[in-house]
Order: C-alpha cells, then sequence, then structure tokens
C-alpha cells in the first residue's frame, strides 16, 4: 500500500493543547493534482475544538510552536498566528 | 430657505468601530442609478478610473466623499485602483493576503473602498475580510497557508454595498459559484494630511468609546487579544488628535506612560 500525507494545520488560542481552535487549513497529499484542496473561508466550524481533540482521532503533532518572544519596546505588537500546531495522517493513496 | 447642511462625517462610534475592525461596511450605499451606471460600464469593459465617468460619481457621491474624508482628510491622494472580476463557475479562492508591502509608517494608513454595482449575496464570491487583522505584521502572501479563520466574513450585500478597508486587512477573493459574472471595484488612497480630528469627533472619550476599543469581539485572536487593544488605543489616539485621551485595556496608556 502506498502511503500519502495529509497535514492538517490548527491554530490555538493560546498555548494550551486543548486550548480553543481559532483556525484551521487541511492539506491532502492522498488527492490528485486536480482535486480541489481546501480554499479560503470554505469551512464555518473548526474540524477539532482542539489539537487534543484531534489526537484522539489520530492525528500525530509534528510541530509545536515556538513560544514568542516580547522584545522590549515591542510587547504589543502582533502578526501571524503564534499558536500554530501542524498533525499528520499517513493514509492511503487515493483511486 | 436655504437647505440645512447634511454632516456626512464619521460619528466617533463610526470611527471607533473602524479603529477595532479596521473596516466599515455599508450595505446599499450607493443609489441605484449610479450602481446601475456603472454596473453597465463593468459589463463593456470600461468600468476604469480612467474610462468611466460613472465610477467617479460613486466617489463624488457627498455621503461616500464624507466617509473618505472622514478617513483620509480634504484631499485624498489617489494611489491605483482595479476592477476585480471573477468570472461564474469559478472553484478556487485567492489565497489570505494583505495588499501592497509591510507598511512602515506608525499609524497613517490608506484607504480601500471596495464597492459592487450589483446584488453580492454569498454565493457570488463577494470578497472575504478578517475584521481585526489590520493591525498586524504581515508580508503580502506571507498568510497564504491558513484557509479557515473564526470569525472570518464575507462582504456579502445588496447593490451598492461599499466597505472602506484600513490596507492592512487581511482578505481574499471567493469562488464564484453562480455563472454570472461578479465585479468589485478597489480604490486605494492615501491620506492628504495628518489623519487627526477628521471626524467628528463628539464623545471621543465616552464609555460606548472605551467598550468598542477595549472590546474582545474577535475571537480569534486568543491571547492577543489585550496586545490589540493597546494597539487599538494608540490608533485611536492618533485620529482623535489628542495625546491624552486613553481608551487602552485597564488603562495601560496613562499608567505604563506609553
Amino acid at each position: 500500500m502506498t502511503l500519502r500525507q495529509q497535514i492538517l494545520i490548527l491554530h490555538l488560542a493560546n498555548p494550551d493543547l486543548d486550548a480553543e481552535t481559532v483556525a484551521w487549513a487541511f492539506y491532502d497529499g492522498a488527492a490528485g493534482a486536480d482535486a480541489l484542496q481546501m480554499q479560503s473561508g470554505d469551512q464555518d466550524a473548526a474540524p477539532y475544538r482542539s489539537v487534543l481533540d484531534a489526537m484522539r482521532d489520530g492525528w500525530f503533532v509534528l510541530q509545536l510552536p515556538v513560544l514568542p518572544k516580547f522584545m522590549s519596546g515591542a510587547e504589543h505588537e502582533t502578526g501571524h498566528l503564534p499558536y500554530e500546531y501542524v498533525l499528520e495522517k499517513r493514509v492511503a493513496a487515493y483511486e | 430657505m436655504s437647505e440645512p447642511v447634511i454632516d456626512h462625517r464619521l460619528t466617533a462610534v463610526q470611527m471607533a468601530e473602524f479603529v477595532r475592525d479596521g473596516y466599515l461596511m455599508l450595505d446599499g450605499f450607493v443609489p441605484a442609478e449610479l450602481n446601475a451606471a456603472v454596473h453597465a460600464d463593468q459589463q463593456a469593459d470600461i468600468g476604469y478610473w480612467d474610462k468611466s465617468s460613472a465610477i467617479h460619481a460613486v466617489f463624488d457621491y457627498p455621503p461616500v466623499k464624507g466617509i473618505l474624508n472622514s478617513l483620509l482628510g480634504a484631499s485624498p491622494v489617489y494611489d491605483h485602483s482595479a476592477l476585480h472580476v471573477v468570472g461564474g463557475g469559478k472553484r478556487e479562492a485567492q489565497v489570505w493576503h494583505a495588499d501592497s508591502i509591510i507598511d512602515a509608517r506608525p499609524f497613517a494608513f490608506d484607504v480601500q473602498s471596495m464597492y459592487f454595482s450589483h446584488d453580492v449575496p454569498k454565493e457570488t464570491g463577494p470578497t472575504l475580510i478578517l475584521p481585526g487583522s489590520h493591525l498586524r505584521r504581515v508580508s503580502n502572501v506571507s498568510i497564504g497557508r491558513y484557509k479557515n479563520i473564526v470569525g472570518q466574513k464575507q462582504l456579502s450585500g445588496r447593490a451598492g454595498a461599499i466597505a472602506f478597508l484600513h490596507h492592512g486587512l487581511w482578505h481574499c477573493a471567493q469562488p464564484n459559484q453562480i455563472e454570472a459574472t461578479r465585479y468589485m471595484f478597489k480604490l486605494r488612497l492615501r491620506p492628504g494630511e495628518p489623519q487627526r480630528g477628521l471626524f467628528n469627533t463628539a464623545g471621543i472619550d465616552s464609555p460606548e468609546i472605551h467598550s468598542i476599543i477595549n472590546s474582545f469581539t474577535h475571537k480569534w485572536m486568543g491571547d492577543e487579544a489585550r496586545a490589540e487593544t493597546v494597539q487599538r488605543a494608540k490608533l485611536w489616539r492618533y485620529v482623535c488628535g489628542d495625546d491624552n485621551v486613553d481608551a487602552s485595556f485597564e488603562g495601560v496608556l496613562t499608567r505604563m506612560g506609553l
């Protein structure tokens, strides 16, 4: 059986792995080049309430975010979503 | 008897909502006859700033002009414009992005007007925005791997809908699930003067304003929501033209001497 990787990216409200999901993306390596991947704005509800919830459903965590450093003079500046978790499943390639 | 003078400037509440959310959306705001003229020009492929007098009439319409004057001053400077056309049946969305380049100005902002000459229900693919994202330092498509974010909002509305966006607001075009072409005219204007005290400043330090600037309505911000209120309070000081007004969370601007 040929395995392919599926990547689920969950952004949480804070670094607790049981914190609420605030953003999500899914990239499916098992789908063909012509398949429509997840698009910006195509879902209203997160697939999992938290990273811990996704782990219970068989997702393996590939990456935990490094906690942010708050530089003096820029303590209140923000940018990208900081608490980003990358999760993986390996599944059979689609027929 | 002379006509009463109508004040088309933004109120303090509207301006505070712009500072909190990074945009103002007015549904069905532009009159029907102007929308019809612009839509005809768009369908004839002449719906551009340099070709359509109807487009100019939209931005000369006093209530629209009053909003732009409140945000940018009496003489905004043209930056660029574009007619965004999404053909029927387009399945792919644009990736999340912020326009232009990282802006190094601490408080000054450009305004991107997004105007829809025809009805834009969700299925036609009106622009998707993330309310509250305008003060984040990101670089154009550096947010491109995000797909869905709690609180994302499509600019759905009736013909004549027009939104005024802070240049930093995250956004992306959406799929068009119907057959008809979807048009959106974008006009980016720069400030023509320091953006201080340009709106109707009555009530800038009221409890209602404090609750808007301090609100934690954007759930996607999570732990960073408090930090965002500090940035908002600084921007509020700037647009008010009053360096003493303090609508920050727990009054930290005053407490920390910021």
